[in-house]
């Protein structure tokens, strides 16, 4: 069995429950192993570098400091906001001598920058050529519309190879699972954040208007990789507006919840059940009947 | 005895402010062999220049130093006066106190000690000059323009009018140029094809110009007065001669869906073509690419259908070799492709053009006959944004520069748009308005005043196709202070001017030399700006930087009044600066041949004199030489050197600073 470093930060052990347990039940079905970093602290999100640049690099270079001390070289951060300052972090220390040396003196630790962080759609693309893609053997007909938002769309050294306008790194994995993947123009569009709770009017207000974009393209579901874009999509449908009331809601699935579905794993086990916009009917009503010798 | 003059000059305070130029004097004044050293503030004008003649006649100086600014500024300056006042040119040297004393150093003692080393350098290598005399070569009394568009046109009748021979080389079928896609022309919205196709026919049947069209520069030799070009002239499968043009051809050939770049693949044409029905020559071409018979060997219909028996799918390419005097490059430029721009649609959005569609959409003579119809579905747009300063002046795309005409062409699209659809609205996002020219102000203020065009100072961050097929565009109103968000039927991006695709290969040919971002280089920004650093070699038009059509045209006279003065002599002077070769010591290791970067040192036969075998050694070609020196720092038997620079002048400039 293989082992990856695993970092689940704060969402997946809360809001983005249903994202740890998805992945947990991908990784037993393609035989990997996650290996949780021990005594992980805060990323430092969208909070600490708002206060100090120097925390916001501090905390991330805590948690790859401890990855490196306990053997991991690759590590899952399956947030992309976690990803998104994890491996930034890498990518400032190994730009600045200095900051790397500041850096020794107040985490107290020796970060060698020996730790690659990979993102959700990375390890998931890599799951899939390393096998999974097999094991993919009930076909989710589903239309869906992939969604990156900002943290994996962004950065140009951080989120390598992709374009920033027209990101690539989930349609395959999705087309994998039997999917459809619709043309549409909101996969990169700010879902508003954090600021969820503070301006929360302006956050239906964006996440509404990615919602309409996909189902004015012809999805029936939206797909993310990210729970802050997730919390924000399934749990604000109710002040979206009255097209996405009562029948008119619209699902939206975490990526290995999609892969979970396709392989034929229980929608529970997943976390299906665990989203505030119905996804269990949604998925279990698309689900077609396993095709033999399929995939 | 060495009678040597030095001259100091403090150019104004370029050197004074730096360097004390009356102490490098009275220094000058104490170096063994100097008889006279004086300063003066500007040495390059007419008192100073008057102040070195008549010391050289007083003085009877056997060399001057000028202490002043680089030699690539001056130096023929002061080897005229020097000429004048009877003393050979070439015993006339240049200490740089600018560029390399006073100009980088602060410190006023130091640069000045500095300055009197320089100068002390220069009197010892002017103290072991000799008189040299120019190297005579004729001149071939023929231009070649490189490019057949506006500016190439042009260029070539002024040398025409002039007298001299041209030939015209243009790479695609037909001369015109990207001139004779317009529609209309800023700021007087003249007829482009009506003002341009009568100087093309001109061009055409003017008795001094010959054109060879679909034709490239293959490669160059020779230098200046006397390039020997080779031409490509490229399979055209129609016999010119014999065509009338009557376009049968064309008309019965079966590919019809090939996408024509004349207008910006709007509309269509056939593999066998010609590429405007103004074209000059006026008869077609066969793509090769896309014709059945030369693919596929099947068809010739085309053939079977020319009573001149003109189509042969034989053709070859053919290697043409010409000598010309003088080169003007007119090479212009493309449109940058748009579809590195993510957030206007990476170039997948089909109402999303450029400003040659739309000029291509305007025009009478289009493919929808100067119906304004957006390409996806043929509707009339009701809504048109127009996006400025795509890919210009935007770094993070590497173009730091202004295209220069999308300004002046956005407003006049605008104006046409609003000509044509009345009920139509025009949009223009802009980051500055630069409307720098004649009547051009006034122009852009009547698009915005008496046409309605709707100016937004502001970015577009976002264009994209809603689910109804509307483009939404999405900016920023700066003056406003407010995001906007338009729903437009169709966009229109003024791209980026960049040279043309190949441009640099052209360049490397001849050794003009380019910038950054592709656009050939003058000599001089300011006063030659119509020549390069390759002797010979002129610019006309975009080529060189983003230009409108005034600019080109006023480029393409001065380029050619440039080559008419340089063939107007029948002989050319080049400086004698040249590698000789002492045959009595030469081994014939044959180093310096190989190594000759202008293939200018050839093998030559000694004969047999008293005492002495006939011996095969190497000859300099006094025409070809550019004194380089390459050979005479390569020559293992120290038989090589360079006139002006020999070995005894630079040990002793090295030896005298000890």
């Amino acid at each position: 069995m293989k082992t990856i470093g695993y970092y689940p930060g704060c969402s997946l052990h809360g809001g983005g429950r249903e994202l740890d347990m998805s992945l947990r039940e991908v990784c037993r079905l393609a035989g990997v192993e996650l290996r949780e970093v021990d005594d992980w602290n805060c990323c430092g999100a969208t909070a600490a570098h708002n206060l100090s640049h120097e925390l916001a690099v501090a905390l991330p270079c805590r948690n790859l400091a401890l990855a490196e001390q306990q053997g991991i070289t690759e590590l899952l951060a399956p947030c992309a906001a976690c990803f998104s300052r994890l491996k930034g972090t890498n990518v400032r220390l190994a730009r600045s001598a200095e900051l790397a040396g500041r850096m020794r003196e107040v985490t107290g630790r020796d970060y060698r920058g020996t730790v690659k962080v990979l993102n959700l759609n990375e390890f998931v693309s890599r799951l899939l050529a390393d096998g999974l893609a097999a094991k993919l053997i009930s076909p989710l007909a589903l239309k869906v519309a992939a969604y990156y938002g900002c943290l994996l769309s962004r950065g140009q050294d951080i989120v390598e190879g992709q374009d920033a306008e027209n990101p690539d790194g989930m349609e395959a994995a999705l087309r994998a699972a039997g999917c459809e993947v619709v043309d549409w123009n909101f996969a990169t569009e700010c879902c508003g954040g954090g600021f969820s709770m503070s301006l929360t009017p302006a956050v239906t207000d964006l996440s509404g208007a990615i919602m309409r974009d996909a189902r004015a393209c012809g999805a029936e579901a939206i797909v993310t990789a990210c729970p802050m874009c997730h919390s924000n999509l399934d749990m604000r449908q109710k002040g979206m507006g009255g097209d996405f009331q009562g029948a008119g809601r619209m699902p939206v699935l975490y990526l290995t919840e999609v892969l979970g579905l396709a392989a034929g794993l229980e929608p529970k086990a997943l976390g299906l059940n665990l989203h505030f916009t119905d996804a269990m009917s949604a998925a279990s009503a698309r689900h077609a009947q396993p095709v033999e010798g399929s995939r | 005895m060495a009678r040597v003059g030095v001259f100091i000059c403090h150019c104004g305070e370029n050197i004074g402010r730096t360097v004390d130029c009356a102490a490098v004097a009275a220094e000058a004044g104490k170096m063994s062999g100097v008889a006279v050293a004086v300063d003066y503030k500007y040495m390059c004008s007419d008192p100073g220049q008057a102040m070195i003649r008549s010391a050289i006649a007083e003085h009877k100086l056997t060399g001057v130093v000028v202490a002043a600014c680089s030699p690539r500024m001056h130096e023929v300056t002061f080897r005229r006066a020097a000429a004048q006042a009877g003393l050979n040119p070439y015993l006339l040297e240049m200490a740089n106190l600018r560029e390399h004393c006073s100009w980088v150093h602060e410190d006023r003692a130091a640069a000045t000690a500095k300055a009197v080393d320089l100068v002390r350098v220069m009197v010892e290598k002017v103290k072991r000059n000799r008189a040299l005399l120019p190297v005579r070569v004729p001149i071939e009394p023929t231009a070649m323009v490189v490019g057949g568009g506006i500016a190439g046109i042009q260029a070539a009748l002024d040398i025409a009018a002039g007298g001299r021979k041209v030939i015209l080389v243009e790479k695609s079928p037909s001369i015109g140029g990207h001139m004779a896609r317009l529609s209309e022309t800023f700021p007087t919205l003249d007829c482009s094809q009506c003002i341009l196709t009568p100087r093309m026919v001109e061009a055409a049947t003017h008795p001094n110009i010959t054109l060879m069209t679909y034709s490239e520069v293959a490669a160059v030799e020779g230098f200046v007065g006397n390039f020997q070009v080779t031409v490509r002239r490229k399979a055209r499968y129609v016999d010119v001669a014999k065509c009338t043009g009557c376009g049968d051809c064309s008309t019965k050939c079966p590919q019809k869906k090939i996408p024509n770049e004349f207008d910006a693949n709007l509309g269509t044409r056939t593999a066998i073509y010609t590429p405007f029905p103004q074209a000059v020559p006026n008869k077609p071409v066969i793509d090769a690419e896309h014709c059945i018979r030369l693919t596929k060997g099947k068809c010739g219909l085309c053939a079977k259908v020319c009573t001149r028996g003109a189509v042969n799918f034989e053709d070859k390419d053919e290697l043409v070799q010409v000598k010309v005097g003088a080169i003007v490059l007119a090479t212009g430029f493309e449109l940058w492709d748009h579809s590195a721009y993510g957030e206007y649609g990476g170039g997948r959005l089909k109402d999303v053009i450029d400003g040659f569609a739309f000029e291509r959409l305007a025009s009478a003579s289009g493919p929808t006959s100067g119906r304004i119809q957006r390409p996806s579905d043929q509707a009339e747009p009701k809504t048109v944004v127009f996006i400025q300063c795509c890919g210009s002046r935007d770094e993070k795309m590497g173009k730091a520069y202004c295209s220069k005409i999308c300004c002046m062409y956005t407003a006049k699209h605008a104006m046409l748009y609003r000509h044509k659809v009345h009920d139509g609205r025009a949009v223009v996002f802009y980051m500055d308005i630069r409307a720098a020219g004649k009547g051009y102000e006034e122009f852009v203020r009547r698009a915005i005043e008496a046409d309605g065009a709707e100016y937004v100072r502001g970015r577009v961050s976002r264009v994209y196709r809603r689910a109804d097929g509307k483009l939404i565009v999405r900016g920023a109103d700066t003056l406003a202070g407010k995001p906007v968000t338009i729903e437009a039927d169709m966009v229109v991006l003024a791209d980026a001017v960049v040279p043309r695709a190949g441009s640099e290969k052209l360049a490397q040919m001849l050794g003009v030399p380019y910038d950054g971002d592709g656009f050939y280089s003058e000599a001089h920004p300011k006063l030659r700006p119509v020549e390069t650093a390759a002797a010979g070699v002129f610019l006309a038009g975009a080529c060189q930087a983003p230009k409108d059509i005034p600019d080109s045209v006023a480029q393409a006279s001065a380029a050619a009044s440039k080559v008419l003065g340089l063939l107007s002599r029948d002989e050319l002077e080049r400086e004698p600066i040249i590698a000789r070769v002492n045959s009595q010591t030469c081994v014939h290791c044959r180093a310096c041949i190989n190594a000759c970067p202008y293939r200018a040192i050839e093998d030559a036969a000694l004969p047999a004199r008293a005492g002495a075998p006939a011996a095969q050694v190497a000859r300099v070609n006094e025409g070809l030489c550019q004194g380089c020196g390459t050979c005479a720092a390569l020559c293992r038997s120290h038989s090589i050197d360079l006139d002006g620079f020999t070995d005894e002048q630079v040990f002793a400039e090295i030896a005298t600073l000890e």
